[in-house]
């Protein structure tokens, strides 16, 4: 079996779908395969946001833990799905914690180099920007549906 | 075959119809209006009478004419005695609780009644609600269950005798000829009357049913000549052309489907008092709500039916809302669904151009006018 | 004078003993009710049970067939109606009339991939459907389910739940909003998941119940993803007294909701559920 290339699995990702393949190979410098395990975190609450995960196949919680219940998760990701955009913008610390719930493997991406590079190359910054807003968006789009208590409304 | 007659021979008619069995109903003066009623002889149709309607008035005038039915929409319909105001559909009752349930019928359909003197316009209501209720005769659409009928309304209605009576002159607020529901009269009737006072007094006077034959062999009249209908012609003629409204119906369906946006909803409502007077008084209108309540030992149980409307809030009820709040959303309910959406229900519209919402709405809303207003510039795009 | 011959038949309910009553959530109860004569109801067509000076409620059946000496309905305490049935026990009867209303086009999907949303109690009407397209796996292609619930204690049907979970042959997904501790499955709304899903657009059908809202947004999420809007299927619901079309409570602009539905074609419903107060 050949091993895929980490630019191979990047273009095959929905969230690169519109991204020109020069700057998808330039991402690909600065992204390794990883996979966690049940119950690895991912990311941290105030940690610093340097890496951001491109999911390829598994499950992760987005979470914050109460003390009296444990963790809470308000919204579980899977594949397709971008976890982690705190790295872009200041001060760069998760603002949950991402936890993988089963065995889960992804394209873990530095955000470090990443935001140096969109800054040198405005160009690219902005395409992967939008890539970004539009994953936000639809999470955002999500959230707001949660709120709505869609289900609990049949027969009030 | 059309026979003339005097018109005095219409009270040896109502006589015949009154000894085969039937309880007359038709159109007789009370409280200053004409009202749909029992009636027994000539004497208790309102000869003489005419009325004036506008929008937000009524009023009764004599004239020199002796017709009988010289007036137009009279303040009420049939409707209430094939669809009573109020019914018992069932009374339950069960000795103990969570016993087996005794269940006997409410209403009972055992007279057979003639209404006399039915107009164009309240004949095609009649004949709008057969489609309602799964009793046409003819159905020109396929029921959803062509088993699924209104039985009570289908009792009465299959006892039925109709004396119906063509317009010599049409209402201000009229508009039967817009709707092709009149002034002429092609069938539904077991006897069509044209009343004509010409120097004389005379009918015109046709069977449209074998009962029809029946009655009409009990009269005594010559066989219309060419004259009497030629003069026939000319006054549905004339009629129609006194109508005091007119509507556009080409394309009003598909035109009215697409205003449920339109700022004019919010206008009317700005008038509109959500009384419910154009519902009660309109031929067509058939919601009912259904209650169910007990007695107060707990042991016997009703369920009623009764006229509802579509501008009572509760009609609209859905897990502790109303989904029609506002008074905008209930009168564009009520038009939408008499001028449009009826004809995807039933096939056919729901208004009948008999103008009685015009003439009882108390602040003067006019269907035509509202109607032509929300239509208005979107003609150029269908 | 007794006896129900001279009530209006349409109007006259039947008395079925319960045999069984399972507490499916808090406050929601299925009734496995006894039949003594064959009673032909399909997916998606419903009943009007009763409750004794009352009132009627209108209650979709939630299982089966091929049961037919059990009819299933699942109702959920919220008024004074399914209040009074809701505290019926086995030996004791609900009184009922139906069946009426449409049914979900388990034979249009024929052949194509099929994707059923429910929300909340909109699992109980689909929960036939679920069984009919298991009882016929090889006459469809992929199957998906996705059941969405605010908590997982409102998740009902957890028997089946746990057993559709557990199927290689059905891709079941539950989600819900709240996830408290242990629960495993997906967090997030009905739509999210649905971005998840594999089914070939053209050849899909789709059939969602649920509250309005939940419908509109998850049809848009399949038309998004290019499922025909003829393909979607949504059952509606609206203010039933009558459930033959001649009471008029259930109207929604052309429609009559009791008549012509409960199940519509999204793409004859779209332009209508942008409409307020219709």
């Amino acid at each position: 079996m050949i091993k895929k290339s980490i630019s191979d699995l990047l273009k095959e990702h929905p969230f690169f779908a519109s991204l020109p393949a020069n700057y998808i190979e330039f991402i690909a410098g600065c992204g390794r395969n990883a996979v966690y395990e049940a119950g690895a975190y991912l990311g941290r609450e105030g940690d610093p946001a340097d890496v951001f995960f491109i999911i390829r196949s598994g499950l992760i919680g987005i979470e914050s833990y109460a003390p009296d219940e444990g963790p809470i998760t308000v919204q579980t990701m899977t594949a397709g799905n971008v976890v982690g955009w705190s790295w872009i913008v200041p001060p760069y610390r998760w603002q949950f914690d991402a936890r993988a719930l089963e065995t889960t493997r992804v394209v873990a991406l530095d955000g470090k180099c990443l935001r140096a590079k969109c800054e040198e190359e405005p160009l690219m910054g902005y395409q992967l920007m939008k890539a970004f807003a539009a994953e936000i968006t639809g999470r955002f789009r999500a959230n707001r549906l949660q709120l709505l208590d869609l289900y609990g409304r049949a027969q009030k | 075959m059309s026979l003339r007659i005097e018109a005095a021979q219409l009270g040896h008619l109502l006589e015949v119809i009154r000894n085969a069995g039937y309880d007359l109903l038709g159109p007789t003066v009370r409280d200053g209006a004409i009202a749909i009623d029992r009636i027994s002889q000539l004497s208790d149709l309102p000869q003489g009478i005419t009325d004036e309607q506008e929008k937000g008035l009524y009023r009764l005038r004599t004239q020199a004419s002796p017709s009988y039915f010289g007036f137009s929409a009279p303040a009420q319909t049939f409707r209430r005695f094939l669809q009573p105001p109020t019914q018992t559909i069932f009374w339950a009752s069960r000795d103990t609780p969570g016993g087996p349930l005794r269940m006997r019928s409410g209403s009972n359909v055992d007279s057979k009644l003639a209404f006399i003197g039915v107009k164009a316009c309240d004949l095609a209501a009649i004949g709008v609600h057969d489609v309602v209720f799964g009793c046409d005769p003819n159905p020109q659409r396929p029921a959803a269950d062509p088993l699924i009928k209104d039985q009570l309304y289908g009792m009465r209605r299959e006892n039925l005798l109709i004396i119906a009576t063509e317009c010599g002159q049409a209402g201000s607020t009229c508009f039967c000829a817009s709707m092709n529901t009149g002034p002429e009269i092609e069938a539904g009737y077991d006897l069509r009357i044209t009343e004509f006072v010409d120097g004389e007094h005379w009918m015109l006077i046709d069977a449209g049913s074998e009962q029809g034959d029946t009655l009409l062999s009990h009269l005594a009249g010559r066989p219309a000549s060419e004259d009497d209908l030629t003069t026939r012609e000319q006054l549905l003629e004339r009629t129609r052309r006194s109508m005091g409204r007119s509507l556009d119906t080409r394309n009003l369906p598909q035109q009215l489907a697409r205003s449920f946006d339109s700022p004019a909803w919010e206008d009317i409502a700005e008038r509109c008092l959500s009384c419910a007077n154009c519902t009660l008084s309109c031929p067509t209108c058939f919601c009912t709500d259904i209650e169910d309540a007990t007695d107060i030992t707990g042991r016997t149980a009703i369920r009623t039916q009764r006229w509802d409307s579509c501008f009572n809030k509760e009609i609209s009820w859905l897990h502790g809302g109303q989904v029609r709040k506002s008074t905008a959303s209930r009168y564009r309910q009520w038009l939408t669904h008499k001028l449009s959406t009826w004809h995807d229900q039933f096939g056919s519209s729901g208004c009948v151009g008999c103008g009685r919402c015009i003439t009882w709405c108390p602040v003067g809303i006019d269907i035509t006018e509202e109607a032509a207003r929300l239509t208005a510039g979107t003609e150029a795009s269908s | 004078m007794t006896g129900r011959d001279s009530v209006d038949g349409l109007w006259a309910p039947q008395a079925l003993r319960i045999a069984n009553k399972v507490q499916e959530s808090t406050d929601v109860f299925s009734f496995e009710l006894e039949l003594e004569q064959s009673f032909d109801i399909r997916p998606g067509q419903f009943n009007m049970l009763y409750a004794f000076g009352k009132g009627e409620v209108p209650i979709s059946m939630s299982a089966g067939p091929p049961t037919t000496t059990r009819l299933v309905h699942t109702i959920r305490n919220v008024g004074k109606i399914t209040t009074d049935i809701c505290a019926r026990e086995p030996g004791e009867e609900i009184e009922l009339r139906g069946p009426f209303g449409n049914t979900w086009p388990l034979e249009s999907a024929l052949g194509g991939d099929v994707v059923i949303v429910a929300g909340g109690i909109g699992l109980a009407p689909m929960r036939p459907v679920i069984q009919a397209l298991l009882a016929n796996l090889e006459q469809y292609r992929r199957i998906s389910v996705v059941c969405g619930a605010r908590s997982p204690y409102e998740l009902i049907f957890r028997e089946d739940v746990e057993e559709w979970s557990a199927r290689r042959d059905l891709d079941f997904h539950a989600t819900v909003d709240i996830a408290p501790r242990g629960w495993t499955g997906t967090v997030g709304v009905v739509t999210s998941v649905i971005e998840q899903l594999s089914f070939e657009p053209q050849r899909t059908t789709v059939m969602t119940c649920g509250p309005e809202i939940m419908m509109r947004f998850t049809a848009d999420a399949f038309c998004d993803r290019g499922v025909p809007a003829e393909s979607i299927f949504l059952s509606m619901e609206r203010n039933m007294k009558c459930a033959v079309g001649f009471c008029g409570h259930c109207m929604y602009g052309p429609h009559i909701i009791c008549r012509d539905g409960p199940v519509f074609r999204y793409s004859r419903l779209r332009d209508l559920l942008h409409i307020r107060e219709l």
